[in-house]
């Protein structure tokens, strides 16, 4: 056992002086390739995060439908707080890297797709990515699954432009976009371009009517109307739907008497049920904040707006999209950068990709090895990678079919609501939400109908695969 | 490897759910337990950190009692008895 553990060890600090090196080795050849490690380090604490407090935003709702425990929702709200209150530092001074996106019902039906594809796969997008750290076969195999879906899904046409409505072609070709962009062509482009780009992009500030910036705007209506009294509501649901029964049964078994000291003791008892989950979601919370404030400090100290630049400048200009950019979020996200490793490989394979919007025209598809936004990734399940073989927690698995078969469908309904939502669970609900912006509610409220489906679906099938085991077992038996 | 759920001896059953990933590990466990009698007692062998973490969370709530954790070839070997 000490030797395991000892390898374990060794093997953690392998990973460690493998970023190290990586950061110190790239900054030494430029020193623009500090704004790539910058996303190296996030990642890799995230992953450490993710992976100390078993953080998965699936298992958030698909618990408390399943098994009725709300330990990893109190995990995602303190995050969400914490963060909220972390971001709306970053605006109000001005070194906020958010930028809103459309509200409107696609994002409660992306959010619905996207909740059924995690309780198929076993994991978010983010969780998919700590578990592949852990050695999870499976959570690679959702990953691939997420990642060649998006790749191909934005850049189909053919006979899925035939359900796309005329207004929505109409639309799409009346926004002028540049002449290498064909936005009349492709389900995906004549989504984007013809229907989502006319939503309002909201907040809770300009909803009541505050500058964007403004302390008031931020702090008041962002953060505390946007973020804290919905979060507080929603654990005190989860409290008394959930837990409150439970927790005063126990009570009054001790003879405690009931009142209002023992809701409060009960709702405080039922945030810090998983002290682990608790831990990570306080530091990532803070973590995604400072994020935003780093990466636009080098973005103020490299005097650009993009990636882009810095990638033209070490020489790596293959890719770009058509005004130059890729795709530099500035906080964390997960799923664009899985999509475009996929389209950089599909390109190289022949596919003629950089037509769309998705890649041609905002996040392009570069090299991987220079993908600012794929140092985070890898840099995440390096993090989790080391905290697991930290805590004798990694250990390589091989899907079974039955899980290769779930890990498929799920990644693929994560891949395409990610797409239709314009990102998944962390950049579609997590971000958007901690700063302020409705459409990451909305497609919170689509992924909890989305992880109960799920959720009733696996039932079903528990409960079949163990009266097929319990027959087998009385057969024997006979 | 497929799920096996055995019962061993009187009131004494055995799951394992080794290799599986969430949810499974912990709709299995939840669908077990509902199966055995108040006092019976289940070895549960599963190999996915997190589905630990919700399980025991799951328990707050039923009562269940972990009476063993123990860590065996990388898996997580508990002993429950349902109350």
């Amino acid at each position: 056992m000490e030797d395991k553990a000892k390898r374990n060890q060794i093997w953690a600090f392998v990973l460690v002086g493998f970023f190290l090196a990586v950061s110190i080795g790239s900054y030494a050849l430029n020193e623009l390739y500090i704004y790539l490690v910058a996303y190296l380090w996030f990642g890799f604490i995230y992953g450490m995060c993710l992976q100390y407090g078993r953080f998965c935003f699936s298992s958030a709702f698909r618990d408390l439908f399943a098994v009725g425990t709300p330990r990893m929702i109190v995990g995602i709200m303190i995050a969400m707080v914490l963060f909220g209150l972390t971001a709306s530092f970053a605006t109000a001074t001005g070194m906020g890297t958010f930028h809103g996106a459309p509200s409107g019902i696609h994002s409660v039906i992306a959010g619905l797709v996207f909740g059924i594809g995690m309780v198929f796969s076993g994991g978010c997008a983010s969780g998919s990515l700590y578990k592949t750290g852990e050695g999870n076969g499976a959570a690679a195999l959702v990953i691939l699954s997420i990642s060649v879906t998006q790749a191909a899904f934005v850049d189909i046409g053919g006979w899925l432009d035939r359900l796309v409505p005329y207004s929505w072609h109409a639309s799409a070709l009346s926004k002028g976009l540049p002449e290498a962009i064909t936005p009349g062509q492709g389900w995906i482009d004549q989504y984007l371009a013809g229907h989502v780009w006319n939503q309002p992009v909201l907040s809770f500030s300009s909803l009541l009517g505050f500058e964007n910036e403004s302390a008031a705007g931020v702090f008041l209506a962002n953060f505390f109307l946007g973020v804290v009294l919905p979060a507080s509501l929603l654990l005190w649901v989860v409290y008394f739907v959930w837990y409150r029964k439970g927790f005063l049964r126990k009570r009054l078994r001790d003879g405690a008497a009931p009142g209002f000291r023992a809701e409060i003791s009960g709702f405080w008892t039922m945030t810090m049920a998983s002290r682990r989950t608790a831990i990570a979601g306080l530091f990532l919370g803070i973590a995604c904040g400072l994020h935003m404030f780093v990466m636009r400090g080098l973005r103020i100290k490299f005097d650009i707006e993009n990636a882009g630049s810095i990638l033209i400048a070490i020489g790596q200009d293959f890719g770009l999209s058509v005004r130059g950019t890729v795709f530099d979020p500035g906080y964390w996200y997960v799923t664009t950068q899985e999509a475009q490793w996929v389209g950089w490989v599909f390109n190289k394979l022949g596919w003629d990709n950089m037509h769309n919007i998705y890649f041609g025209l905002n996040n392009g598809i570069p090299n991987p090895l220079f993908n600012p936004a794929d140092w985070m990734s890898v840099a995440l399940i390096g993090g989790a990678a080391v905290m697991a073989l930290l805590h004798d927690e990694f250990k390589f698995k091989r899907p079974t079919a039955e899980l290769a078969a779930w890990a498929i469908i799920g990644g693929f309904l994560m891949g395409v609501g990610s797409r239709l939502g314009l990102g998944c669970n962390i950049g579609a609900f997590f971000v958007r939400v901690a700063n302020g912006d409705p459409s990451g509610w909305l497609f919170g409220m689509g992924m909890v109908p989305g992880a109960y489906i799920g959720v009733r679906f696996f039932s079903w099938w528990t409960e079949r695969k163990m009266a097929k085991q319990m027959a087998f077992a009385n057969e024997l038996q006979l | 490897m497929a799920m096996k759920f055995e019962k061993k001896a009187d009131g004494s059953y055995v799951l394992d759910v080794t290799g599986y990933v969430c949810p499974h590990p912990q709709l299995y466990t939840k669908s077990a337990l509902s199966k055995m009698r108040p006092g019976d007692k289940l070895v549960l062998i599963f190999d996915n950190p997190s589905s630990g973490e919700s399980i025991a969370s799951m328990f707050d709530k039923t009562g269940d009692e972990i009476l063993q954790r123990e860590r065996l070839n990388g898996a997580f070997v508990w002993t429950i008895q349902k109350a």
